[in-house]
């Protein structure tokens, strides 16, 4: 979120509108707060849809589940766990008034792992559906063992894809404020009293890795993995 | 008079620097952080938005002059309806009150120096004249021919003209809708002055307050639509797409979730700075204050669950249409609350006429009327006789033309004086207030009964009998222009030869009239403090003259 605290000139961050520091603090606070607001219903609009058409093609999604890269879903899910924690770190150790270079190591390695989590995703997994010919709208070929269901299997790829891309549309956003964030560390902006532009990132960043708590269950997960052809 | 030994250093505000001549140049403008100069590159840009829009509806006033169509081929037709729709919902009445008014006055009626976040104020201008130029870029290559509601399959898989355009604008422009919102959400928890309690704050205020929350909740749903939408449209697959199971009224039920909201949106602000004038030109505190306030927050909440009334005939299943149908009523009595409540502050007022009180009492008498017909539409049974017809367009024409708009018109003409400095010619604005009015009821009264005769809306031919009651309807619609354009001449007049108008020319109420006119880049020479309630007029037995 490109707040006002963010680029400001004045080395101590202060925005001529507020009245105090603190004042300046809480709208920051309240701002993102508000946005991640926001970022719900804008995700919310896809859970729903997917809910109700999961509701309505059952089986197709189970198929379209078990298409998924199930064990490279689960090592992501770690990944971003970990780069949350990474998160925490580098602001605990801003706000526990620690150099700046452990800040930004903290932050070099969130955006690791936040790269790590990307590249796995397009690599192992995207490219691979692209072969597989599971790309709805890029040659999807629809498979005779999915009989009747086949259609409904296709419109759960493109809830996987929509999903999944949006997500990482807002990780690589996020890489961006990280990105940022390294800069104005290496200029020394953030101190034990100063550090709401990386609070207010974290909170962006916990976001993002919660959405995908979600997406993870509810893409690859369906159905029971190791009973296919059970229903 | 009492200016010429003004001290520079101990009075800035008398000095003559103000907002509008501290810097110069294209570059302060286009570059600037002030929120009154945001708020003046919004007016100048709706301004715009809005001819445009009405040059649409121009040509279709004058296109239904004959049965067979006075002007345009259908298809043509069809574009320009989709266009009038399009600009004047997402480009007009969305930011209207909110992105000139409420980014104007807030800070001022909250006691502040600026909104919290300056720089997402000027991006989110930037951002919505972006989303202006792609709907342009549209009109100008083919326009679009889906309506403003981008039904699918329609929009996503028939239509062969600008769709992705158009939507793309809406999308960008939305993002505006979001950043405004918010920043107007933070402002107003965080920036207000020592002792502008919650329940000191203007209804304004507290309009906006509302209106910001649906901008900030509603507008991600239509953002995640029309990104499905234009995703469909492209890939040619899609969740929408009944071949693989998708289901069309998903669509309609994703974009009215956002879209009804939206309607709030639009008359939520209204009413706030209808709250304003019948306050100022009654000298009245206003009847039931907390009633007012919380009935703006009650119709934020609301309007979010009454969206399937939009599908009463597509399908969508009888026992959601009954619920949405009670719902529908109870969002009318926070709405109707307000109109009682204006209506008791007039009792014993020492009323006076001055042109934005005329445009106030215009929006009570019209946004009741555009209200009730509301009801007939959220009944079950009427509805589908109604439904599809004149009856619609004139109904919700009555709340944005006739509520919005006026609303709009008031606003500015009574803030003019605090935006300028300067005033304008009060007789010609009454004039051109009263030819609005009588503009507007002869455009869309006869379309009322061209609906209840069964004349559906969204066609460019009709049959030969409905041909009195629109040549009518056409004949409004130029009266009405005429309206509209009188005010753009005195205020151009104004702007340049209008005579100063002091800090507070209607002897109103309210921080902003307490600094100069108009106001300094810092908005005020000390943060006030707030002693008393809003709209602390004397009681009108002791104010008498």
């Amino acid at each position: 979120m490109s707040d006002t605290a963010l680029h400001h000139p004045n080395p101590t961050g202060f925005a001529h509108q507020f009245e105090d520091l603190e004042q300046q603090h809480e709208a920051g606070r309240l701002g993102m707060w508000i946005f991640l607001a926001t970022e719900i219903l804008f995700f919310g609009g896809m859970f729903t849809s997917y809910t109700i058409y999961r509701a309505l093609h059952l089986p197709s999604f189970i198929i379209g589940s078990h298409l998924l890269e199930v064990q490279f879903g689960a090592t992501n899910t770690v990944v971003l766990i970990c780069s949350s924690l990474t998160m925490a770190l580098a602001i605990r150790a801003a706000q526990t008034g620690k150099s700046k270079s452990s800040i930004i190591f903290y932050l070099i390695l969130t955006m690791f792992l936040g790269a790590l989590f990307l590249g796995l995703k397009l690599r192992f997994e995207w490219y691979h559906d692209y072969v597989e010919h599971i790309v709805p709208g890029f040659g999807f070929q629809y498979r005779p063992e999915w009989g009747s269901a086949a259609p409904g299997v296709q419109m759960f790829m493109c809830f996987y894809f929509f999903m999944t891309g949006l997500h990482a549309l807002h990780m690589i956003v996020g890489l961006g404020v990280l990105g940022v964030l390294v800069g104005m560390s290496a200029r020394g902006r953030f101190t034990s009293q100063y550090y709401v532009p990386l609070e207010i990132s974290g909170l962006y960043w916990h976001f993002v890795d919660i959405v995908w708590i979600f997406l993870f269950p509810l893409l690859y997960l369906i159905g029971g993995r190791y009973s296919i052809g059970g229903h | 008079m009492s200016t010429a030994i003004a001290d520079v250093h101990e009075a800035p505000a008398e000095s003559g620097v103000n907002y509008l001549n501290a810097t110069y140049g294209v570059k302060s403008w286009l570059l600037t952080l002030d929120h009154k100069r945001i708020a003046l590159l919004y007016l100048g840009t709706i301004t715009l938005t809005f001819v445009v829009g009405g040059l649409a509806a121009v040509l279709m006033r004058l296109n239904l002059l004959e049965p067979q169509g006075a002007l345009v081929e259908p298809d043509t037709y069809n574009k320009l309806f989709s266009i009038h729709g399009i600009i004047m919902v997402f480009f007009f009445l969305v930011p209207s009150i909110p992105a000139t008014l409420g980014n104007f006055l807030i800070p001022l009626m909250i006691g502040a120096r600026d909104v919290a976040f300056p720089k997402l104020n000027l991006m989110s201008w930037y951002v919505f004249v972006t989303g202006a130029a792609c709907v342009m870029y549209a009109v100008m290559t083919g326009g679009v021919d889906t309506g403003w509601t981008f039904y699918t399959p329609y929009s996503s898989s028939y239509a062969h003209t600008q769709v992705i355009a158009a939507a793309l604008g809406i999308f960008i422009a939305g993002f505006s809708s979001i950043l405004t919102g918010l920043n107007f959400l933070v402002t107003i928890h965080k920036m207000r002055a020592p002792g502008m309690t919650w329940f000191r704050l203007p209804l304004f205020i507290w309009a906006m307050y509302a209106t910001s929350l649906i901008f900030v909740l509603g507008t991600p749903v239509i953002a995640v639509t029309i990104l499905l939408l234009g995703a469909e449209r492209l890939l040619h697959v899609g969740i929408f797409d009944p071949a693989i199971g998708g289901d069309p009224l998903l669509f309609q039920h994703l974009f009215w979730f956002y879209s009804h909201p939206a309607v709030y949106i639009m008359i939520l602000p209204g009413m706030g700075v209808i709250s304003e004038l019948i306050t100022a030109f009654s000298r009245k505190k206003i009847f039931g204050y907390s009633f007012v306030a919380f009935s703006s927050l009650g119709i934020a909440i609301i309007s979010f669950v009454v969206w399937g009334h939009h599908m009463f005939v597509t399908g969508q299943s009888l026992y959601a249409g009954l619920v949405f149908s009670v719902l529908s009523f109870v969002v009318a009595i926070p709405s109707a609350v307000k109109v009682f409540n204006w209506t008791a502050t007039l009792y014993k007022g020492s009323i006076s006429y001055e042109a934005p009180m005329l445009y106030a009492l215009g929006f009570i008498g019209l946004f009741t009327m555009g209200g009730l017909t509301g009801l007939f539409l959220a009944s079950l049974a009427t509805d589908v006789h109604l439904n599809g017809t004149y009856f619609i367009v004139a109904h919700f024409h009555y709340i944005m033309v006739g509520g919005a708009v006026m609303a709009y018109l008031g606003g500015i003409h009574y803030w003019w004086p605090k935006i300028t400095g300067r005033l304008y010619p009060d007789l010609w604005a009454r004039f051109a207030a009263l030819i609005i009015f009588i503009g507007f009821n002869l455009t869309f009264f006869p379309q009322f009964m061209l609906g209840y005769l069964g004349m559906p809306r969204r066609y460019g031919i009709y049959p030969a009998e409905f041909q009195v009651l629109n040549v009518m309807s056409s004949a409004g619609a130029s009266i009405l222009a005429v309206g509209y354009v009188i005010p753009l001449i005195y205020f151009y007049w104004s702007w340049n030869y209008g005579p100063p108008a002091g800090p507070n020319p209607w002897g109103a109420t309210g921080l902003e009239w307490t600094t100069a006119s108009p106001p300094p880049t810092e908005n005020f020479e000390h943060i006030p403090i707030v002693t008393e309630d809003a709209y602390n007029y004397p009681t009108a037995d002791v104010a008498s003259e």
